[in-house]
Formats: structure tokens, C-alpha cells, sequence
């Protein structure tokens, strides 16, 4: 008895002894690289430094005071939601038609994924390059384009203070439909193909399939869509700084890239740490009041 | 009935027809493009073939500091690969197989850490790798790389070892061997298909990465490649076609990766988008 209970002990006190040596790694990554950035941040946003100094001025809550009242940082954020509304309405829709269109071709459309998918291979600053060059207005694309139907015409997209969020939406939606698309897909074919051949057999549509088991099967996947779509998007930063800087006079400004301008290039590290703290707390409280309120409709 | 065809199909088959031209019509713009002389594209327009195979553009790169850039690159991803799978493969095994009192909770900061944007931590990271004195060096890239990498792959490999059916740990347990004898000899390398999906998804992921590479880095000897489309780009900026050759290069090692293992980067992206 007294042999089993010490065996049991040693076994526990290994277990333990394994358990620490194996996550030492991982925790000290996350500790020096995610957690302590975190706090510094934010400790940071309480001073009013640049960069240089050796000392730092404590400010107290100056600069988030400051913050509430930037203009440039609100229009930002509305940019932000923009891109967030236009992304969840443009993306998850063509990405649901064309994963439908994927699975019920199975692999004839082979070809057709594979295409489809091409975007999400680049980076995003290879991808800002290249619609940088699409939509010049000299030897664009799209002004190739334009051209065929009406003359001479010469239209700066990028450097229209109303169009330049709206291309840079089309780019943004370029790059991600196929990652929604994919992720659909995967859905899709997770389902059983019992429940489409009972369905067929009582007599539905593929359509009324779709609209009647599929999609209400998917509702987590789709949900997950929502919540990806809706943080990626308050997080927008590579694209955007490539193709427009923020510009034409902050009309594709976000906060990402406002908060670069503001530490790395006006050296205001106070601010821009006042502004990435801002960030964590918005795309946190977002996030999960999104998963919150989704999963409150669903008790109901 | 099945093969009918009706104007629905070739209303879809359409449809489906544009989308492929959509997404791949920059594609084809870069690569002709990258085939043309300055000034051909301003006479011939854009959609038309290259007159010949023109390869000066080509040359011209590859003569230029581009294979820096590549190095970069090639160390930066290959390192911060190594430390990942290392680590990640460490964590995993605790995580899916030894019961102890903080699993749970411990698990739960490394999913929570995959939602921190990281915006918040570039002010930070960027003193802290100034006061380590390898600011604008290569090895300032690897820690965040590491770190930023390091939730998505525990979590995938987690729920990979789960998987792993129990019994031959049994028998190796029995057999006398430790934990850690268990881990090395069983478990780690039973895992392989797990890594090889980590291993392209989180190559093609820091292949990419861009706002590290910015702000960690200032000078050609230490930038990676979708930096140098940058550093190109002042200095071909009106060349079109010059620009088009750089991002057609730095594409290709993500094509042939997509082509090697495009199931597995399709499983590793399914699997980040779980975590939302």
C-alpha cells in the first residue's frame, strides 16, 4: 500500500518535472515576444518620449487624452470599419458560391481551385507592388481597360481622395476570398453525403439543399468566417502601406498605419504606442463581443 | 438527366470562367511584363505578348544584390522553422498527453496569444532589440518570428499528437523508458506528417512577413525579400517591368511550395482559422 502510494507520488513529481522542462520553451517566447510588449505598450502610452532620449516624460493619461480627440485616428478607425463591412459582404459570399461551385464539380474543377487559390501564395507587399501597377493610370491595367471603351481617358484611382478606399477594398478582397473559399470547402466536404442523398431522395433541389441543410450545418464555420474577417480587418497594415501610405490626405488612413507613421516616422513613441494599445483593447473588445453576442443568438 | 445541359450550367461555367480570369489576370500582367523592355510596354500596351524572350530584366536582378536579400530570407525562415517545430513539438507533448494541474489554463494563454495583434508589440520589440544590440541584424527577426508562429503550430500539433493512438507509449513506458524517452523515441517521430504541414504553412507565412521586417530592419544586409521589392522599387521606379522581375522571383519559391505540398498548407491554414 504504502510501496503504490510512494510509486504513484514519483510518477506524479516525473509527470511534473516533464511537463516543466517541455513548456519552459514556449512560455519564455511568449513571455519576452507577446506578453512583456504588451504591458511595455502600454506603459509606454503614459509617456511622451522620441525614441532618442534617454529619458522618457511621464504624461500620465495625456496621451490618451490626446487620442480621444484625433481626428485623424477616429477617421482611421471608420476606415477600418469600412474595410470590415466591405470585406464581410464581398468576400464570404463569393468565397461560399465558389467553394459550392468547387464541391459539387469534386475534381474536375481541379484546374479551377488551383486558379482560384493563386492569390494567397503572394505576399501582401508583392501584391500591393503589382495593383500599384494595375491601377496606374499611365500604363495600368485598368486604365488599358478603360481605354478600350472611352478614348483618352485617364483616371488616378490610388490618388482619388473617394475611389482610393475602394480599390484598395477590391485588392484586399482579391487576396482573401480564396482563403474564405478554401475554408468553406473544407466545410462542405466535411459533411456526411448521406444527408445530400436523403435529401435528394426527399425530393429537394441542390439549391434547397444548400439553403435548407448545408448552410445551417456550416453556421460555425461561417461564424468563424465572420470573426477572422472581422479581426483581419481591423489589422490591415502591409497592403495598405504599399499601395497608398494611407494617402491621398488620409483617405485610406487605418489605425496600423497611422500608429507606423506616428512611432517610426514623426518618432512620436509615446503616441504610437498610445495608438497600438488602443488597437489591442478595440480588436479584443470586438472580438469577443462578437463571439458573445453570436452565441447568445444561437440560446435564443 | 445528370449530363444535361442547361442554361444554368453555362451561366455557372461563365461565372466561374471570370473568376479564374480575375484571379489570374495581375498574374499574367507581372509575368509578360517581367519579359519586356522599359519601353515596349509604353508602345506595344500591356496585354500583348512579349516581342521575344527578353531576359535582361532577369539578368539584371540576379547581378544586383538580390541573392543578399534571398539569403536573408533563406536564414531568417529557416531558423526561426527549426526553433518552431522544436518548441511547438516540445509543448504539444504536455499538452495532449500529461495530466497535471495547469494543462488547461496553460493551453488557454497559448490560444489567447494567437488573437494578439501585432502592431502592439513593434514599438516594444523594436527598443528591446536595440537595447539587445541586434537591431537591423537578422537574428532580431527570429524571436518574434518564433514567438508569433509558435501558438498556431502548438495548437496544430496538439491536437495531432491527441490523436496518436496511446498503446505504444504504454508498452514503452513499460518497457522503462521516461517521459523523455517516450517523447524522443515515440511520439516526435510519429508526428512528422504534423511538422511537415507546420513546417509549409509557417514557411510561406514568414516568407511573406512584412511588418517585423520593416521596423527590425533598416539596411540591405539584413532585409529580406519583400523588403527589397522596396528597395527596387527606388530605384527602378519608373520601370516598370524591372519591378514585375523581382516580384515574379520572390513568387516562385512560393509556387513550388504550393506545388510540393499544397494539401498540407490548405490543412495548416484550415487549422488557423479554427482558432478565431
Amino acid at each position: 500500500m504504502n510501496v503504490t502510494h510512494s510509486l504513484a507520488k514519483s510518477r506524479k513529481r516525473q509527470t511534473i518535472f516533464a511537463a516543466t522542462v517541455f513548456l519552459i520553451p514556449v512560455f519564455l517566447f511568449i513571455a519576452v515576444y507577446i506578453v512583456y510588449p504588451i504591458f511595455d505598450s502600454f506603459s509606454l502610452s503614459l509617456n511622451s518620449w522620441n525614441g532618442i532620449d534617454s529619458a522618457k516624460k511621464f504624461i500620465g493619461f495625456g496621451n490618451w487624452i490626446t487620442l480621444m480627440g484625433d481626428k485623424v485616428f477616429w477617421k482611421a478607425f471608420s476606415n477600418n470599419i469600412i474595410i470590415m463591412i466591405l470585406s464581410i459582404l464581398i468576400q464570404l459570399p463569393i468565397g461560399m458560391a465558389l467553394a459550392v461551385l468547387l464541391d459539387v464539380g469534386g475534381r474536375k474543377l481541379n484546374f479551377f481551385k488551383v486558379m482560384y487559390f493563386m492569390p494567397m501564395l503572394m505576399s501582401s507587399v508583392a501584391i500591393g507592388f503589382l495593383f500599384k501597377y494595375v491601377y496606374d493610370p499611365q500604363f495600368g491595367f485598368i486604365s488599358a481597360i478603360i481605354k478600350l471603351f472611352n478614348g483618352s481617358a485617364m483616371v488616378d484611382i490610388l490618388g482619388s481622395t473617394t475611389l482610393a478606399i475602394f480599390a484598395v477594398v477590391a485588392v484586399i478582397c482579391w487576396q482573401f476570398t480564396p482563403f474564405y473559399m478554401v475554408y468553406f470547402l473544407a466545410g462542405l466536404s466535411s459533411l456526411p453525403p448521406e444527408i445530400y442523398e436523403a435529401a435528394i431522395i426527399d425530393g429537394a433541389t441542390r439549391g434547397k439543399y444548400f439553403w435548407r441543410v448545408a448552410l445551417p450545418m456550416l453556421k460555425g464555420t461561417v461564424k468563424s468566417a465572420i470573426v477572422l474577417s472581422l479581426v483581419g480587418a481591423l489589422k490591415y497594415f502591409d497592403l495598405i502601406w504599399v499601395m497608398t501610405e494611407g494617402g491621398p490626405s488620409g483617405s485610406t488612413e487605418l489605425m496600423a498605419t497611422y500608429m507606423y507613421k506616428n512611432a517610426f516616422q514623426s518618432m512620436k513613441m509615446g503616441y504610437g504606442a498610445t495608438i497600438a494599445s488602443a488597437m489591442f483593447i478595440i480588436i479584443t473588445a470586438i472580438s469577443l463581443l462578437t463571439i458573445k453576442g453570436m452565441n447568445r443568438k444561437e440560446e435564443e | 438527366m445528370k449530363n444535361k445541359i442547361t442554361v444554368t450550367k453555362i451561366i455557372i461555367a461563365i461565372i466561374a470562367l471570370i473568376c479564374v480570369v480575375v484571379a489570374a489576370a495581375p498574374f499574367y500582367f507581372m509575368i509578360i511584363s517581367s519579359f519586356k523592355e522599359q519601353f515596349e510596354l509604353l508602345t506595344t500596351g500591356i496585354f500583348a505578348f512579349p516581342k521575344g524572350l527578353f531576359l535582361d530584366n532577369y539578368k539584371a536582378i540576379v547581378e544586383s544584390n538580390f541573392y543578399k536579400y534571398l539569403f536573408n530570407s533563406l536564414f531568417v525562415v529557416s531558423v526561426s522553422l527549426v526553433l518552431i517545430l522544436m518548441t511547438a513539438s516540445f509543448a504539444a507533448y504536455p499538452f495532449s498527453r500529461l495530466k497535471f494541474k495547469y494543462n488547461k489554463p496553460l493551453f488557454a494563454i497559448v490560444v489567447a496569444a494567437m488573437a494578439v495583434p501585432i502592431h502592439v508589440t513593434l514599438i516594444p520589440l523594436f527598443q528591446l532589440t536595440q537595447s539587445l544590440h541586434i537591431y537591423d541584424t537578422v537574428w532580431a527577426l527570429i524571436g518574434p518570428y518564433v514567438a508569433f508562429n509558435i501558438p498556431i503550430s502548438v495548437f496544430i500539433l496538439t491536437s495531432f499528437m491527441a490523436d496518436i493512438p496511446k498503446e505504444l507509449e504504454e508498452a514503452a513506458e513499460i518497457d522503462g523508458c521516461g517521459k523523455f524517452g517516450t517523447f524522443f523515441k515515440i511520439l516526435f517521430p510519429l508526428s512528422k506528417p504534423g511538422l511537415a504541414t507546420l513546417a509549409i504553412y509557417n514557411s510561406v507565412n514568414m516568407w511573406n512577413e512584412f511588418s517585423f521586417a520593416l521596423v527590425l530592419t533598416q539596411t540591405e544586409r539584413s532585409r529580406t525579400l519583400p523588403l527589397s521589392i522596396w528597395e527596387y522599387q527606388g530605384q527602378y521606379s519608373a520601370n516598370m517591368p524591372m519591378i514585375m522581375t523581382v516580384l515574379t522571383l520572390c513568387a516562385i519559391p512560393m509556387i513550388i511550395a504550393f506545388i510540393i505540398g499544397q494539401d498540407k498548407l490548405v490543412k495548416g491554414m484550415m487549422a488557423g482559422a479554427v482558432k478565431g
